[in-house]
């Protein structure tokens, strides 16, 4: 771009300028970082929504150590896909409010490294501190130390399916009044594989099994989210918009 | 067939079931200025949606250089910069961070340009001020200056004159001469009557249609 003759500032031409995906993805991740970090106060909701609910069921089932150890791997799982839910409303109706979607869809580059970013971004404010705080909720638990690298394995990689999953329900809600209960529906039925994957992995890892395979399925669940979400994601925002 | 860059043909808009638009052909060269004029609610802000590609129309289609605006809509993007309602900030960055993020989407130019930017636009005293903290005038006119950092060859600006002062909308005015006369083309929506220096302004008048 810098041989361009239309550098000259007083000439306005039509160009073509390429597309810089990884760019676009760098800064576009940077900034909702920074977002994230002067709205800590957001970012840690779902952090403490997480440590509560987990925190409730001893108290309103059974304290003793063999109830705990059965109930265990499904609360801090569904416990930890709940709080995960709870940002997804505002992943995108807050730049459809501050007019920042319309730019984001009219920058001219690619709107799915836009999306990807948004998604990781949302998944390290959201998921990555759950996943780091399961730990110490599984230990109140009495959950086997063996099975926490599991644990953190298995719910890396089922928030972020959950993220992904839910930034599609969260473009799709663009506009709509109060969607939280909406996204919910949406979502929820969709995490149902994977919470099965997902607690079986942590039972067996805490019976000193090997819980590779449905780690395995856990892990292409997550690809395809992954890989698939994005286009969704910035065909959804388009519709959303008109 | 014309040299013009941007085509509307047999464009309608409706709201629900009323129609506020019938059948509108335009074109658009470089070196163009066209102010969409009508009344509040009369469909100007529609009709700049649909021309951005962010709707799409009932009838008719837009084409850029020949083509549908769906067959390549980054590179019309590219060429194109958008002034909503909203200006698009992020009230929990500063204006510079703001425009720092449009800068390195669009033209990637030096800090020191974007600086230059905001001078001209009087705000650069306000550089590291939260968005949110900004005054609406100040807010309009940190959306025009990213209009100018985006460099693109086509403006849409939707009532670019809201919330500024005399000073401001003289500037505005004086921007859109620029452009033009530097080969771009700009559309602007305004309910009044907009005199730009040394331009010659299409002017582009609702009337009534369907009896409403």
């Amino acid at each position: 771009m810098g041989s361009d003759p239309t550098d000259d500032q007083h000439s306005v031409v039509i160009r073509a300028v390429e597309l810089r995906p990884l760019t676009v993805f760098a800064v576009m991740l940077g900034r909702e970082w920074r977002l994230a970090l002067r709205r800590l106060t957001d970012a840690i909701n779902p952090l403490f929504f997480f440590a509560v609910v987990a925190t409730l069921f001893p108290l309103a089932i059974s304290p003793q150590r063999a109830v705990l150890q059965t109930i265990g791997p499904g609360v801090v799982w569904v416990a930890a896909l709940l709080a995960a839910l709870l940002p997804l409303n505002a992943l995108f109706s807050q730049d459809h409010g501050d007019g920042t979607l319309e730019q984001y869809v009219l920058a001219g580059q690619s709107l799915v490294a836009l999306c990807i970013a948004k998604t990781v971004a949302l998944w390290l404010v959201a998921g990555l501190p759950l996943v780091l705080v399961s730990a110490l909720i599984a230990q109140s638990y009495a959950m086997p130390v063996e099975a926490m690298p599991t644990l953190a394995l298995s719910l890396s990689l089922g928030s972020y399916t959950l993220c992904a999953l839910g930034a599609v329900a969260a473009a799709l809600t663009v506009g709509v009044q109060r969607a939280s209960a909406l996204i919910a529906l949406l979502v929820l039925p969709m995490m149902v594989p994977v919470i099965i994957f997902g607690t079986r992995a942590v039972v067996l890892a805490s019976g000193g099994e090997p819980a590779a395979g449905p780690l395995y399925l856990l892990a292409a669940t997550a690809t395809l989210a992954a890989v698939l979400t994005p286009l969704a994601i910035a065909a959804a925002l388009r519709i959303s918009l008109e | 067939m014309s040299d013009a860059c941007l085509s509307l043909r047999n464009i309608s808009v409706f709201r629900g079931e009323r129609c506020l638009l019938r059948a509108l052909d335009l074109d658009v060269s470089a070196g163009d200025a066209i102010h969409l004029i009508g009344p509040n609610g009369c469909g100007k802000t529609s009709l700049m949606r649909i021309i951005a590609g962010l709707t799409s129309a009932e009838t008719g289609d837009v084409q850029w250089l020949g083509a549908p605006l769906r067959t390549d809509r980054d590179r019309y993007a590219q060429n194109l910069a958008w002034l909503g309602h909203n200006a698009g900030l992020k009230g929990d960055l500063t204006l510079l961070e703001n425009l720092r993020f449009d800068n390195a989407l669009r033209r990637n130019r030096p800090a020191a340009h974007v600086m230059a930017v905001l001078r001209r636009f009087g705000i650069e005293s306000r550089a590291d001020v939260m968005a949110r903290g900004l005054s609406a005038g100040q807010r309009r006119r940190a959306a025009l200056a990213r209009v100018v950092l985006s460099e693109a060859f086509l403006w849409l600006l939707d009532e670019p004159f809201t919330n500024l002062d005399q000073a401001g909308q003289a500037d505005v005015r004086a921007l859109i001469a620029e452009h033009v006369g530097n080969g771009g083309a700009v559309l602007f929506a305004a309910h009044h009557d907009v005199d730009i220096p040394e331009t010659r302004v299409r002017q582009l008048q609702w009337q009534t249609v369907d009896g409403q």
